[in-house]
């Protein structure tokens, strides 16, 4: 059972209205670009985006932004208190009566992986502590894009990155594995957190529209998958983006009311290189020769992932 | 006029801040303890609580954060007051940086403290020469009323059209945050003439107002632009400074220039200070002319945007100028020695003798034998500078510590 409630069903149901123009700096084939257009549909342009240092940053380069609503670009661990200053400011005189709740607005955190896992994270968890009314938007390209893709974090075990390459001494690449954000968000209990993909976009626009009316903190992690980091060409990424939920790497859920829910659960998991071999970043478990402990490793880890839920 | 219904309290340098913030009629408060400020967000802390005070206080995580959260609370468009100290400061820097440039009008209080390593609790001032570049405007007190009046004023230069930049006033810690003053409080309502409520002269966050703010720049013309900007809305703060001053003093009589001068008519050896040992320093300059040693000093109080003018007129025709600095940039020396001097260059009668001190560091006493000191520096013909107030009695304090460090050492091994 799901308790998602479904607005929609068909893509034909979702918004027409677009609240991200195109047209930006942004890379083509950008995933979590194209995961922040549809949620933003959801949320309209009554929204305020305190926006961290990262590719997203380049959204609003000055006299442009393709957005309807509002925009702050913050610092790489600074959109959270900025979003709360914000909120504060709005709260203090939405009760002076000198703010119309017509004129309130909806705070939208948006950050990369790195902000939101590393420089930022001690920041949301005292925003989460504060029990913060916000949405925070997690775009996940599981490194630090904007800078040239270095480890972060949030990137996967056997993925080579600039500061991780596959080499003699360090055959594997990242050597770590992959933060469980998801999990350290919901150890304080937010109101609500999903993780979303650009490749199920009616999950995607259901959850928005459902977070969009709860009050608190609501948390998205958004798969992002990232032509320019990851290393594929960009008009895959809607199949890239499957690969990554139907493999069940990318697990497409919700925490709401104290439970987590599947709520795309791949029926038949594809074997994680499916997914592997589509990217740059994890040829070397391919080439020159096949790396079979690596990415039986990964896919241990998926199996066991899942194992309580199949 | 409003002077006959102030009332007088005695007020520590903190309470008197918290006063100030709060006949400003401050909404939003973000906070952060450290010691020595900590005392001024308590106190605001209470009054928020007991409904003294409308509005919110928000205990925030860190100063990054804090400052972060002052500088969106301002750009949306309540008025906003902080404090902090030492590493407060240097933890909130990004912060700090990023919302001088979002150009959002507020009150800041720095209580200065040395900053580590070693690690200490006692003032000096690299904390707040350490923001000396962000772009804020920064206003020195010495005195526990200074404290309360410019932070009315402080309110009033940040919020003017012509200038939208916060403003830090910055007062020592303990000597001053923990000293009890007397402090003239005006009646409410006469402040609320002098600084009515909050009203933004900048667009601010609201659903019928879309906007971006910050935006990246590319091409270094457009930065460029900003930064020139902001150069001259900080600049133009001098003569907005002494405008609300001139203003102020209608109201509650007492006048702030942008420089203090204090027995500077024919003085020989000036000292050049400022914060509160400017207080040592007056009583200095007065035993010394009793002495017959004519002994003046020049106090810096708006210390951003620098009046170099004020600064250069006030020293000009004075023959000899100890500049006491208590902050140290190693490998260079005193912060605003240079600054000061920059100011004097083009000047023809400019002070033939002008000698760097650095004193005062880590809560150390400037004391009546270190002003003769200074003044026996300056007749000297010796020309080595900075001239560290460091002598042989601290000395030998630091060695009688040294021998403990190593006899502990030494019964330790044994
Ligand atoms: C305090 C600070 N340190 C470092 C940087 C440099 N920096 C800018 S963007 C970025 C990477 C951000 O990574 P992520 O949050 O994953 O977002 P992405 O770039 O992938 O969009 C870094 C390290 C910065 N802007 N600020
Ligand atoms: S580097 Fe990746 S995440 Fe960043 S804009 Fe390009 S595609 Fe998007």
């Amino acid at each position: 059972m799901t308790t998602l409630e479904t607005h929609y069903k068909k893509i034909k149901d979702l918004h027409h209205e677009e609240a991200v123009a195109p047209g930006t700096g942004l890379c083509a084939g950008c995933g979590g670009l194209e995961g922040l257009r549809l949620g933003l549909k959801e949320l309209g342009n009554d929204v305020l985006i305190c926006n961290a240092a990262g590719c997203f940053t380049l959204l609003s380069v000055y006299p442009f932004t393709p957005l309807k609503g509002s925009w702050l670009y913050t610092t790489m661990g600074g959109p959270v208190p900025a979003a709360q200053g914000v909120r504060d400011a709005l709260d203090i005189q939405l009760s002076r009566k000198t703010l119309t709740e017509d004129d309130n607005l909806s705070i939208v955190v948006v950050a990369g992986d790195g902000s939101s896992n590393d420089i930022g994270l001690g920041a949301t968890s005292a925003a989460l502590h504060r029990k913060l009314d916000f949405i925070y938007f997690c775009y996940d390209n599981e490194a630090y894009g904007n800078t040239g893709f270095q480890l972060s974090a949030s990137s996967p075990y056997g993925s080579s990155t600039q500061t991780t390459p596959s080499v003699k001494f360090h055959p594997v690449g990242a050597e770590l594995n992959k933060k469980n954000l998801f999990d350290i968000w919901r150890a304080q209990e937010p109101t609500y957190i999903a993780t979303v993909s650009p490749r199920e976009p009616i999950d995607l626009s259901n959850k928005f529209a459902k977070a969009k009316n709860l009050v608190g903190p609501r948390m998205f992690i958004c798969m992002s998958p990232c032509p320019t980091g990851w290393g594929f060409n960009p008009k895959d990424t809607q199949l890239i983006a499957k690969l990554a939920v139907d493999t069940g790497i990318f697990p497409i859920k919700e925490y709401f009311e104290g439970k987590v829910i599947h709520t795309k659960q791949p029926r038949r998991r594809l074997p994680v290189e499916k997914f592997l071999e589509t990217q740059k970043r994890f040829s070397h478990l391919f080439e020159p020769e096949r790396k079979s402990d690596v990415i039986e490793q990964i896919q241990k880890t998926v199996d066991k992932y899942w194992e309580p839920y199949e | 006029m409003g002077i006959d219904s102030s009332k007088r309290l005695m007020l520590t340098g903190n309470k008197a801040a918290a006063w100030g913030a709060r006949l400003a009629q401050v909404e939003y408060v973000p906070a952060f303890p450290i010691t020595p400020q900590t005392e001024i967000v308590e106190t605001l802390a209470k009054w928020f609580a007991d409904g003294t005070l409308k509005g919110k206080f928000t205990n925030m995580d860190s100063e990054h954060s804090m400052f972060m959260a002052a500088g969106a609370g301002a750009a949306t468009g309540v008025r906003v007051f902080t404090a902090s100290s030492s590493q407060g400061i240097l933890h909130g820097m990004e912060s700090i940086y990023t919302i001088a440039g979002w150009r959002t009008p507020m009150v800041v209080v720095n209580v200065s403290r040395a900053l580590a390593t070693p690690i200490t609790l006692e003032p000096d001032h690299n904390d707040i020469m350490s923001v000396r570049d962000c772009g804020f405007i920064q206003l020195h007190a010495e005195t526990c009323q200074e404290i309360f009046d410019f932070i009315l004023i402080g309110y009033k230069v940040a919020e003017d059209p012509f200038v939208c930049l916060p403003v830090l006033v910055n007062m020592d810690g303990f000597y001053l945050s923990f000293t009890r003053e007397p402090v003239l409080i005006p009646n409410e309502q006469k402040i609320k003439k002098f600084l009515p409520e909050f009203k933004t002269s900048q667009p601010v966050f609201k659903a019928s107002q879309p906007m971006a703010r910050a935006s990246a720049v590319f091409g270094g013309s457009t930065y460029t632009y900003f930064k020139i900007q902001q150069d001259l809305a900080n600049r133009q703060a001098e003569e907005v400074f002494l405008k609300t001053s001139k203003e102020f003093e209608k109201h509650f009589g007492r006048f702030y220039d942008v420089v203090e001068k204090f027995n500077m008519e024919g003085a020989e050896f000036v000292f050049v200070m400022s914060n509160s040992f400017s207080t040592k320093g007056k009583d200095a300059v007065l035993k010394l002319r009793r002495q017959g040693i004519k002994a003046g000093l020049l106090k810096l109080r708006l210390f951003r945007p620098f009046p170099a003018t004020a600064i250069a007129d006030a020293l000009c025709g004075h023959d000899n100028v100890a500049i006491i600095d208590q902050n140290l940039a190693p490998g260079m020396g005193g912060i605003t020695y240079p600054e000061i001097v920059a100011s004097l260059y083009d000047r023809k009668n400019r002070p033939q003798n002008i000698l760097s001190v650095i004193g005062g560091l880590g809560g150390k006493d400037i004391t009546e034998g270190d002003f003769l000191s200074i003044i026996e520096k300056l007749k000297s013909s010796e020309t080595k500078q900075p001239f560290y107030l460091f002598g042989k009695k601290d000395e030998e304090n630091f060695e009688r510590l040294q021998h403990l460090a190593i006899s502990n050492k030494e019964a330790f091994q044994s």
